[in-house]
């Protein structure tokens, strides 16, 4: 930027003019510079080493196993004596969850955001968002250990007739993992209301909108890139979330529909810290499983969050 | 409704003067209370959303403070884990091996996310392709789920190229990656909300470009950078799903050391502890939340603090 300039150029100056160059070549400057570019490549390291943890071993998996057994197999025992290693029922497991979570977390969220953005004084806006801060920082420890002995007894009273089985169900985490997630939605939402123009809101009221009008029907669909981002983003989070469902949502890899509240499922990221906990022997297929699935995972998951990025880069452009 | 063009120009005025008297009419004399009651359903719906957010919020607090208040005593602090006497077990080693492995995260997120942002905002050329890829992979780090990181930390720190082993200092490492996107974007935020005329001053001075960072946009970012330390730390403090890969799960009950020995930190112990059958365990379990929660809420207050009392400042 401007400092390199100032040093760089403007020195070839013999024919009399004063010369503009440092007095000094500046070595401190450079190797300062060195060392910061350095502190950002880690970033890049971070992600090479990520994803040459998850290939190598993934490829020594599918040498064993065929890919289409992985993807498209409804058995999921891979730490069996007789191992099968179809990945669908933990897969469907994550999805189940994501959907309970989203189910909570859209509403609840985008209402909130629309609260935040275009209703709440601005004091009642210094208390709420502080607060909505705590509970994205919760520990996922504490909000599991909220939702089996809190969460699920209150639920199973209110809903006595869903067929209750062992202590986790699918749903009861689904809801946890919703709770978690809402002030994700609502934070990355009330941010894009917040930066539709006001001449949208003025336009509006000018012609006799009401303020639910203006809110529904013209700062909303003005946001819905931002909104669409804020659910990417709080369903990503949801995928990746472990000790909520490794707490609430059991260790039972099977297929269960998406109505089966009350089902022990596993997901993959619980399949992962489950298995990894133990003294697993490096070069054993259990644990290139493990990676095969975190493989999985981080593709899911780097999806979905390049299209967020791509789309709040986008109403930032439109509006800035 | 087409008009006669017959018709003398005063009658046509009449005409229209009264049509639009009876359009205004009707969009004004609305009676009836439709769009009101819908306002105030919306309304409504709009509180009980936020409600139920913060009620869910509420909830878990009280929750784990009735759950966990009557093991909430010097045990607590002063036990290490026991199947034995579970009425008496605590989280001496966990809180210990958390204050390791936190202590490891400062250390290393601190220069590094510091660094980084800096070089992002201060010194990187924004059309070189390399300055807009780290920007990018920063962002996408942030949102990579934390078990993956445990992934990365069982291959590349515990075994593989470093190797040291299930060590408190692997976990330190692997906290410290996981954080650093939040820091790094965080850092940037306060940085770039630096006035430029402080930096053009600084340079027409005669400053270099790092006295320039160093001492004028530094000073003026460290309440924002600071904050979003806290933030990291605090997301820390709190994590436990990649630590499980990186050995933090055993039964631990020799305090921790750095870079010999298995560790365990607080919200693994918790987890373990809440796995168990034994109702003593889940009190005890919801004791280590109320701790933990203490100290998050402690930095969380700070940050707020540090952000307004910053914003008047500036204003």
């Amino acid at each position: 930027m401007a400092g390199r300039d100032i040093t760089a150029s403007g020195s070839r100056a013999t024919d009399g003019r004063p010369r503009l160059e440092a007095v000094s070549p500046r070595y401190g400057e450079k190797a300062i510079f060195a060392l910061l570019a350095l502190c950002a490549a880690i970033s890049v390291a971070t992600t090479l080493a990520i994803v040459i943890s998850l290939i190598v071993p993934s490829i020594g998996f599918f040498g064993e196993v065929p890919f289409a057994d992985f993807l498209f197999g409804t058995d999921w025992a891979p730490t069996f004596a007789d191992a099968t290693f179809g990945v669908l029922p933990i897969v469907v497991g994550t999805l189940t969850v994501t959907a309970w979570a989203l189910l909570v977390a859209i509403p609840v969220g985008l209402l909130t955001a629309i609260y935040m953005a275009e209703y709440a004084p601005t004091r009642v806006r210094r208390v709420v968002k502080p607060v909505l801060e705590v509970l994205e920082g919760m520990p996922t420890v504490a909000i599991g250990l909220f939702a089996l002995y809190f969460a699920r007894p209150l639920l199973e009273d209110i809903f006595p007739f869903l067929p209750w089985g062992g202590p986790f169900a699918v749903g009861v985490a689904g809801i946890a993992v919703g709770l978690m997630i809402v002030p994700l939605v609502s934070s990355v939402a009330d941010d894009a209301m917040r930066s539709v123009p006001a001449g949208l809101r003025e336009g509006a009221y000018a012609l006799g909108a009401t303020k639910m009008k203006v809110s529904a029907r013209v700062v909303f669909p003005a946001a819905i890139s931002g909104i669409v981002a804020a659910i990417v983003l709080a369903a990503s989070r949801a995928i990746g979330e472990t000790m909520v469902v490794l707490l609430a949502a059991g260790a039972t890899p099977q297929l269960v529909a998406p109505w089966d509240f009350t089902e022990s499922i596993q997901t993959m990221t619980a399949f992962i810290g489950t298995t990894a906990t133990g003294d697993i022997a490096t070069g054993t297929i259990t644990y290139d499983t493990i990676f095969a699935v975190g493989a999985l995972l981080f593709v899911m998951t780097l999806a979905m969050n390049m299209l967020a990025i791509r789309l709040v880069r986008r109403f930032r452009e439109v509006y800035e | 409704m087409a008009v006669d063009p017959g018709l003398p120009g005063a009658a046509r005025t009449q005409l229209a003067v009264a049509g639009a008297r009876a359009t205004t009419a009707a969009a004004l004399n609305r009676k009836g209370s439709g769009p009101r009651v819908q306002e105030g359903l919306f309304l409504a719906l709009l509180l009980l959303a936020v409600g139920f957010a913060l009620a869910g919020l509420a909830a878990l607090l009280v929750w784990s403070f009735v759950e966990g208040l009557p093991r909430l005593d010097a045990n607590l602090f002063t036990q290490g884990p026991s199947s034995l006497h579970p009425e008496t077990a605590g989280f001496r080693t966990a809180i210990l091996g958390s204050v390791y492995v936190i202590g490891g995260v400062i250390a290393l997120i601190v220069p590094l996310g510091v660094g980084a942002a800096i070089y992002l905002e201060e010194y990187a050329d924004k059309t070189r392709w390399w300055n807009r890829f780290i920007e990018l992979n920063v962002q996408n780090l942030a949102g990579v789920p934390s078990i993956v990181y445990g992934i990365l930390g069982l291959a590349f720190i515990v075994r593989g190229p470093l190797d040291i082993g299930f060590v408190a200092a692997a976990g330190s490492m692997t906290l410290a990656l996981l954080v650093l996107p939040t820091v790094i974007l965080a850092a940037r935020e306060a940085i770039r909300a630096v006035p430029p005329s402080i930096r053009e001053g600084a340079l027409a001075l005669g400053a270099t470009q790092w006295q320039t960072v160093r001492r004028q946009v530094l000073p003026a970012a460290i309440p924002g950078i600071l904050t979003g330390i806290i933030l990291g730390v605090a997301r820390a403090i709190g994590e436990a799903a990649p630590l499980l890969l990186v050995g933090a799960v055993t039964f631990v009950t020799v305090n921790p050391s750095l870079f010999e020995g298995r560790f365990t930190t607080l919200p693994v112990q918790i987890f373990n502890y809440a796995g168990r059958p034994q109702e003593v365990f889940h009190e005890l379990a919801a004791a280590g939340v109320i701790v933990m929660l203490v100290v998050l809420l402690a930095m969380n207050s700070f940050a707020i603090w540090l952000r307004n009392h910053y914003e008047k400042k500036l204003s």
